[in-house]
């Protein structure tokens, strides 16, 4: 034992949910105890991207790669590992496929073929540490940021080609230019950390992970459009990534790096961190800024554009997160390094959350223009339990479902538009054959409909009628006829919002209108859910000849409706059941006697 | 006017603009938002109280009602739905036969219906007082219900 080590413990929200404080207390003990301490370091580090097999611990320089960590095991990790040299075997990553340990961090399929540039510091520093940020190269972009002029930074971030993140794919350093020529001081400048998006989470993954590379980003934007005050809007639902910021802030103001005469160079700029209370429409600029300013959080018509006229009527830069966090990263490595990766109408990396029906769910990065089949089966690992891939969706509520057949197109702004999705913030939600589009199209649109501020008529209204329109469909009530109605009130809902959160509304039903037209049907004029999810369309029953009588679905029902006596035939009363399908996941494998089965419609007459 | 409100709105300099965060600060304190406290907060800022219900309202974040001793919250994210999310909550409702947004008669248990929380790669996912739950299943959800039960009775008993 001879160089330093570092044992990593990841302190994600993820992490800190399966007890990964309690940990790295433990280890920190084990290791006092062990009168390790001057040799084997214990570090705290944000969230590594692969919650799902978390707690994850990592065991630096070598780059071990425990995961599922429980406290019980910090012992042998010690004893074995640190002492003796010897990796414990069973808490490495088991490869799903070819079942081996995989030991190595960097050797990982969903670590392999990711390439991280946003996502370069999560898990590998300490986010409460400042000092851990700078000695993995941090605020040198800022320092290379002020050596230049702020027209050259300017040049530089348009040189790279970075287009915003956060869903339209603007390009950033056009947005920065016009707010720069904008007449009004003071001018402001706005983190948008409001990740809304259902099944979006790496904004608070960066924050909680590597708050430092937003603050730099936002001070090198400050200095360029010569902002004096920001703000950073941040989700309410995302504590620590607020308790982290608020650390970073700190720090970074006793660096120097944020406050008056930032670095000697005479620039003045700080930074206030604003919570969101729970509004979806609020990632939509102008309704942000309506909320920073202590506003119902509404949008109103654009022109004026923020960048002319935005918070308290100043001209206003708005960024999200990750186009914010790109920033340091082009100013130290360049901004040709930076449009060398990925396409040239889509430059850099693409950070998506990858979650449903994987088998390695967590936060991916990979070039733009990547296949997406590519992120799905080798990153992600593919559909588990066997189950064949039904469609992926990406970018939230606002973007769509792209099928099976399509796995092959790159991942970039125009292609996925193209397909009648969006970029969007980045969720890429992963469904298998057992999924029901008509299910997930209203899905989608009864967020999308709760959420709706209710200022314009076509969102507000519009949207309520093309959700009655779905209920019906998935109710076995549709008609013929409907789907026709439901386009044509999407396309109404989508010229005619005043804003994104309506005019990309629709899209998951168009979407899934295109590709999964026949699904539809199958609702419609068979009155059949071809997945068997609808509630409407299905019963369940429990097979006479199956049946064990051994009482698991009587005793987990949640509204009593079986009944039996113990050995002998159980019976749902179908006046009771509430269909959740809990009989159905718990009857035993051996035993099977619960069913799924399409129930006759008997329709009303005209 | 209660010390807590004061002291609130003094912190932000009583400035409208700062409304938001002042409803969240003082709902941190108290637990939700009674229509005493936001006569205060209206005669402190100077505005009218239809003015903060406008805005108080518009925000999923506030309460107007007392929650419960212990607060559910079942995330209805994409993932969670994908991953069951649906099925869970009807044990939710039916064990404590209450809907979204209500307290059981007891007072004991409140139940919310959360947008994604973000932690997708672990769902299906719940909070309960803070505290974040993944990968829930229908027996952890039972497990979680009748360790709130117990709790209720055991400090019944110490009354």
């Amino acid at each position: 034992m001879t160089e330093h080590r570092n044992i990593l413990v990841c302190r994600g929200t993820g992490c800190v949910s399966s007890k990964s404080p309690l940990i790295m207390e433990e280890l920190e003990r084990q290791i006092k105890a062990a009168g390790l301490s001057n040799e084997v370091g214990v570090k705290q580090t944000g969230c590594h991207g692969f919650c799902q097999r978390g707690p994850i611990v990592v065991v630096e320089p070598e780059g071990i790669f425990y995961c599922e960590v429980k406290v019980e095991d910090v012992a042998e990790i010690v004893e074995s590992h640190i002492k003796n040299g010897k990796v414990v075997e069973r808490l490495l990553y088991t490869d799903p496929k070819s079942n081996e340990h995989i030991p190595h961090y960097r050797d990982i399929p969903f670590y392999k073929n990711q390439q991280r540039v946003i996502l370069r510091n999560c898990g590998h520093i300490d986010p409460e540490n400042i000092d851990d940020y700078i000695s993995a190269g941090g605020y040198s972009g800022l320092k290379k940021a002020l050596d230049k002029t702020q027209e050259g930074v300017i040049d530089e971030v348009m040189k790279s080609s970075l287009r915003g993140r956060g869903g339209a794919g603007f390009p950033a350093g056009k947005k920065w230019k016009l707010c720069r020529d904008a007449k009004g001081e003071p001018k402001y400048l706005i983190c948008n950390a409001d990740e809304g998006d259902p099944g979006a989470f790496m904004d608070r993954s960066i924050l909680e992970a590597d708050p430092h590379a937003v603050l730099e980003g936002m001070i090198i934007a400050a200095y360029a459009i010569g902002a004096s005050k920001g703000y950073v809007y941040v989700r309410a639902e995302y504590p620590l990534a607020i308790q982290r910021l608020e650390c970073a802030l700190q720090q970074a103001e006793e660096h120097g790096f944020i406050g008056q005469n930032i670095l000697e160079t005479g620039l003045s700029f700080e930074i206030e961190i604003k919570r969101g209370a729970g509004a979806f429409v609020c990632g939509e600029e102008t309704a942000l800024m309506a909320s920073i300013m202590g506003e119902r959080g509404m949008p109103r018509p654009r022109p004026p554009f923020p960048a002319i006229s935005g918070v308290w009527g100043k001209p206003t830069n708005i960024n999200n997160v990750k186009t914010l966090a790109s920033i340091p990263v082009i100013m130290s490595k360049g901004a040709e390094w930076f449009a060398s990766i990925g396409t040239e109408g889509s430059t850099g990396t693409a950070v998506f959350a990858l979650t449903g029906n994987i088998a390695n769910s967590g936060l991916v990065e990979v070039p733009m223009g990547t296949e997406l089949g590519k992120i799905i089966f080798d990153i992600g690992g593919g559909v588990p339990d066997g189950k064949a891939l039904k469609a992926a969706q990406t970018g939230g509520p606002s973007g769509g479902c792209i099928p099976a057949e399509k796995k092959n197109i790159p991942v970039d702004y125009e292609s996925l538009t193209s397909a009648g999705s969006i970029m969007g913030s980045g969720g890429l939600i992963v469904m298998d054959e057992e999924t029901c589009m008509v299910d997930i199209a209203h899905y989608f649109l009864s967020f999308t409909q709760q959420e709706s501020c209710g200022k314009c008529t076509p969102c507000r209204v519009g949207t309520k009628r093309m959700l009655e329109i779905l209920e019906k469909i998935k109710g076995g009530e549709g008609k013929p006829g409907d789907l026709e109605k439901l386009e044509q009130l999407a396309w109404t809902v989508k010229n005619g919002s005043l804003c994104a959160l309506g005019g990309t509304a629709p899209n998951p039903v168009l979407t899934t209108l295109r590709y999964f037209r026949d699904e539809y049907l199958q609702h419609i004029d068979n009155t059949r859910c071809p997945a068997q999810v609808c509630k409407g369309l299905i019963r369940y029953h429990i097979n006479e000849e199956k049946c064990i009588g051994c009482g698991i679905c009587a005793s987990k029902c949640p509204v009593e409706a079986i009944s039996g006596e113990k050995k002998q035939l159980h019976v749902i009363d179908e006046a009771t059941c509430i269909k959740c399908g809990i009989c159905f996941q718990s009857c035993p494998p051996k035993a099977k006697a619960v069913e799924k089965i399409d129930i006759e419609v008997i329709r009303a007459e005209d | 006017m209660k010390d807590v409100v004061r002291e609130i709105v003094n912190k932000h300099h009583n400035d409208p603009a700062s409304l938001i965060s002042i409803l969240q600060e003082i709902q941190t304190e108290e637990g939700h938002l009674s229509e005493e406290t936001i006569y205060e907060i209206a005669e402190a800022l100077d505005i009218s109280e239809s003015k903060i219900y406008g805005v108080a309202t518009f925000y999923t974040q506030f309460k107007f009602k007392k929650p419960g001793l212990h607060q559910i919250k079942i995330c209805q994210g994409t993932a969670c739905h994908v991953k069951g999310s649906n099925p869970l909550l009807d044990v939710l409702k039916s064990n404590l036969k209450i809907e979204p947004g209500d307290t059981t008669s007891d007072g004991n248990v409140s139940l919310e219906r959360v947008a994604c929380l973000g932690c997708c790669a672990l769902a299906p996912v719940m909070v309960l007082d803070d505290e974040i739950h993944g990968k829930m299943t229908q027996d952890s959800t039972s497990e979680m219900l009748s360790s709130l039960k117990e709790k209720k009775s055991k400090e019944e008993d110490r009354d």
